[in-house]
C-alpha cells in the first residue's frame, strides 16, 4: 500500500514537473560566464541577430571567407525584439546582438550577455573616449559589449511632395498632413513625442525624454492619441517604410538614415533633417550571448567590424557615425566627404546634442522614484495603437 | 503459424483490440501535442513576468486577465477582431451562395471542373504571395487608383485600413466557404425540387423552403472556416492594417515576439478560444456536422 502510494506521488510530481516544464518553455537566464582569455580556432559559424543594414554581404562575405565563420542572420525591427530574441529558446540560439542603448541594460541585468575581455579587441583603444566605457554597456566597471556605430533619428520627407522643406517636428502632428505620415511601431516613438513638448510645452517640465512621470506621459499620450488618426502605417520594419515611400503611400516619417539612403538610391525623391528640436538617437553595441555556442566567432566578427574598414563600410551604408575615430580617412576614401556628411569628425559636441535610447527606469536622473518603467511605456503605446 | 498471420487472426476475433490499434496513434499525437499545450497555454496565463530581466514568475495570479479586463483597448481589440470576422463570414456567404448554386445546378460536365479549378486556383501560391500582391493593388500609386484615375474617377484611399483588411480577408477565405456550400448544394436530391414545384411552391419559395435549409449545413460548415480563419490571423493585419488595426493575434504576437510577455499573451488567446467554442456549439444547433 505504502509501495504504490509513493509511486502515485511520484507520478503524480513527474506529471506536474512536465506541465511546468511545458508552462515554462523559456527557462531560467544563465549566470554569466567568465570572459574569454584567448581567441581560440573558429566553431565555423556565427548566429547573429541584427539591425537592417547591419550584416551585409560587403562585409560579411569577405569575414567569411577569412575567419570560416559561416553568418546566420536574423534581422530584428525593434530592441523589443532584439530582446526577446536573445532570450528566446534559454537563450543559446543566438552568438551576437547589434543591441542599442534601451535594449543593452536589460540584456545585462536579465543576464542574458556575458562580459567581453577588452584586451582581445584591439580597436577599442582608437573610440571615441564617450564610446569606450558607456553606462549603456559597462557596469561597475565590467565591459558587457563592444560600441559599433551611432547615429540620429531623422524626420524624413518627399522632397516632391512636402514643400517647403519642414524644419520641425510639427508636420508630423499637423492634421494638414492626415493620411501621409509614418512612425515607427515601436513604444520607445514615445520618447520622440516627449522630446516634441519639452520644446513646445516647456510647462511640463520634462528634461529627460525617457524620465517621465504619469502626469508627463498622460500629455505625450494625448498628443500621440491626437496623431493615430493622421497616420497611414505604423512601420515594423524599416523596408516597410522604404515600401510605404516608394508607393506613395506616406510623404513623412520618423526614420533612420538608411531609409534616406535606400530611398535616394531607388531614385525616390526624398531628403532628410534633423529638426529644430532636437533629435533622440542610438548608440549601438555587439554584445555576446551568455551561452554563445560560438564565442571564438563572435569575438572575430566584433575584431573584424570594428576595424576602420568595415566601421567606414557600415557608417557610409547606413548612414551613421563610427565608433572608431581611424575610420574618418577610410570613409573618405571609400565616399568623398563621407566622413564630415556622418560627423566622424565632429567629437564630443555633436554626440551630446542626441538624445540616445535609454531603457526607462522608475528611478529618474534626478533622485526621484516616480517615472514610469519601461513595462508602463509598452502598455502607454499599445493604448496609443488602439 | 508466421507471426503476421497470427497478428491478422488476433486482431480479427477481437474487434475491440482493432480498434484501440487504430486510434492509439491519433489519440497520443492529439493528447500529447494539442491538449497539453493548450493546457500549458492555459496554466502560463497565470504567471506574471518580472519586467527588467524578464525571467517568467511562476505562480496563480488573476494579474493578467484583471489587465485585459481593466483596459479598455484590449476590449476594443477583441472587439474588431470579432466583428471583422463576422463581416468576412457574412460577405463570403453573400458571394459564395450564386458561385456554389450555379456550379451544383446549371453547370455542365465540362464546365464544373473549369469552375472548381477556378475556386482552387488561389490556393496554389502562397498566402503571402496573395497579401504582398494586394498590398500593391491597394496602395496609393497601386492598381487600383491606376484604374480609377483611368476611368476618371477620384482616387480611393483604402490601403492599410480596415476596408483593406475586410477585403483581402474576404478574398482569402473564399475557397473554404464555397466548397462545403457546393457539397451539400449537390447532394440536394433533384426529385426534391421537383416535388415542390408539383405541390404549387413558385420558384422563389421552393428555394426558401427546401433548398435553404438543406444547404444550411453547407453554409454553417464553410463559416466555421471563414470565422475562425480570420478569427485566429496577425499576418493580414500586420501587412495591410493600418493604425488601429490590431487583431488578439497581434497582441499576442508582440507580447510573445516584442515584448517577451507570455503570460499575458497566454491570457489573450483564451479568449479566441472562448469564443470558437461558443461558436462551434451554434454551429451544431444549426447541423453542420450532422453530415459528418
Amino acid at each position: 500500500m505504502k509501495v504504490s502510494m509513493s509511486c502515485l506521488t511520484r507520478a503524480a510530481r513527474m506529471a506536474a514537473a512536465m506541465i511546468v516544464t511545458l508552462a515554462l518553455p523559456f527557462g531560467q537566464a544563465a549566470s554569466a560566464a567568465e570572459p574569454l582569455s584567448a581567441i581560440g580556432k573558429g566553431e565555423g559559424a556565427l548566429n547573429i541577430v541584427a539591425w537592417e543594414g547591419y550584416a551585409q554581404d560587403d562585409w560579411v562575405k569577405p569575414f567569411e571567407a577569412k575567419t570560416g565563420c559561416k553568418v546566420n542572420r536574423k534581422y530584428a525591427g525593434s530592441s523589443d525584439e532584439m530582446v526577446a530574441l536573445m532570450r528566446s529558446g534559454g537563450g543559446g540560439q543566438y552568438d551576437l546582438v547589434s543591441a542599442s542603448g534601451d535594449a543593452t541594460l536589460r540584456l545585462i541585468y536579465g543576464h542574458n550577455v556575458q562580459p567581453i575581455n577588452i584586451a582581445l579587441i584591439p580597436a577599442w583603444t582608437n573610440f571615441i573616449p564617450a564610446l569606450q566605457g558607456p553606462s549603456f554597456n559597462t557596469v561597475k566597471g565590467v565591459h558587457y559589449g563592444v560600441s559599433y556605430e551611432w547615429g540620429p533619428n531623422t524626420l524624413l520627407y518627399n522632397t516632391q511632395k512636402v514643400t517647403p522643406a519642414p524644419t520641425s517636428w510639427s508636420v508630423i502632428y499637423d492634421e494638414a498632413n492626415k493620411g501621409k505620415i509614418t512612425v515607427p511601431d515601436n513604444p520607445i516613438q514615445i520618447a520622440d513625442a516627449a522630446l516634441y513638448l519639452s520644446k513646445t510645452t516647456p510647462s511640463l517640465g520634462i528634461t529627460d525624454p525617457y524620465e517621465l512621470t504619469q502626469p508627463q506621459m498622460d500629455a505625450v499620450v494625448v498628443l500621440l492619441k491626437k496623431q493615430r488618426p493622421l497616420i497611414r502605417k505604423y512601420w515594423a520594419l524599416a523596408s516597410d517604410e522604404i515600401d510605404l515611400f516608394r508607393n506613395g503611400d506616406a510623404t513623412l516619417g520618423a526614420a533612420w538614415p538608411y531609409q534616406t539612403n535606400t530611398l535616394q538610391a531607388a531614385k525616390v525623391p526624398v531628403a532628410d533633417t534633423l529638426p529644430t528640436e532636437g533629435v533622440t538617437g542610438w548608440a549601438d553595441t555587439w554584445m555576446v550571448s551568455a551561452k554563445s555556442p560560438h564565442p571564438n566567432c563572435a569575438y572575430e566578427w566584433i575584431n573584424y567590424v570594428t576595424t576602420p574598414y568595415v566601421q567606414a563600410q557600415q557608417a557610409i551604408y547606413f548612414g551613421e557615425t563610427p565608433a572608431n575615430t581611424l575610420a574618418c580617412a577610410e570613409m573618405d576614401k571609400q565616399q568623398a566627404g563621407s566622413c564630415k556628411q556622418y560627423h566622424a569628425d565632429a567629437g564630443a559636441s555633436y554626440f551630446d546634442q542626441i538624445h540616445f535610447w535609454k531603457t526607462p527606469l522608475k528611478a529618474c536622473g534626478n533622485g526621484q522614484d516616480n517615472c514610469l518603467d519601461y513595462g508602463a511605456w509598452q502598455r502607454a503605446w499599445q493604448e496609443i495603437k488602439g | 503459424m508466421p507471426v503476421s498471420a497470427s497478428l491478422t487472426g488476433l486482431l480479427w476475433r477481437r474487434p475491440a483490440l482493432r480498434v484501440a490499434a487504430l486510434i492509439s496513434l491519433p489519440a497520443v499525437w492529439f493528447v500529447l501535442f494539442y491538449l497539453a499545450a493548450l493546457a500549458a497555454m492555459f496554466i502560463s496565463s497565470f504567471h506574471t513576468v518580472d519586467e527588467l530581466s524578464g525571467e517568467i514568475q511562476p505562480g496563480w495570479t488573476l494579474d493578467n486577465f484583471r489587465q485585459l479586463l481593466g483596459d479598455w483597448t484590449y476590449g476594443r481589440i477583441a472587439l474588431r477582431t470579432i466583428g471583422i470576422a463576422a463581416a468576412v463570414t457574412l460577405t463570403d456567404g453573400l458571394l459564395a451562395w450564386p458561385f456554389a448554386y450555379v456550379m451544383a445546378r446549371y453547370a455542365g460536365p465540362r464546365l464544373r471542373p473549369a469552375l472548381m479549378a477556378l475556386v482552387m486556383l488561389p490556393l496554389w501560391s502562397s498566402y503571402l504571395a496573395r497579401v504582398y500582391a494586394w498590398r500593391l493593388i491597394l496602395a496609393h500609386d497601386g492598381a487600383l487608383n491606376w484604374l480609377l484615375h483611368g476611368l476618371g474617377l477620384p482616387a480611393a484611399s483604402i490601403g492599410y485600413s480596415n476596408w483593406a483588411m475586410w477585403i483581402v480577408f474576404t478574398y482569402l477565405w473564399l475557397p473554404f466557404m464555397i466548397l462545403p456550400l457546393f457539397a451539400s448544394l449537390e447532394r440536394i436530391p433533384p426529385s426534391l425540387l421537383e416535388a415542390s414545384s408539383d405541390l404549387g411552391a413558385a420558384g422563389w419559395r421552393t428555394f426558401r423552403r427546401v433548398i435553404v435549409p438543406l444547404a444550411m449545413p453547407g453554409l454553417v460548415a464553410g463559416s466555421i472556416f471563414t470565422f475562425s480563419l480570420t478569427l485566429g490571423d496577425y499576418i493580414t493585419p500586420l501587412l495591410v492594417g493600418g493604425p488601429g488595426s490590431d487583431f488578439i493575434g497581434n497582441v499576442v504576437y508582440a507580447n510573445v515576439g516584442v515584448s517577451n510577455n507570455i503570460p499575458f499573451a497566454a491570457a489573450f488567446a483564451v479568449l479566441p478560444l472562448l469564443v470558437m467554442a461558443g461558436y462551434l456549439l451554434i454551429a451544431r444547433k444549426l447541423g453542420a456536422f450532422d453530415a459528418l
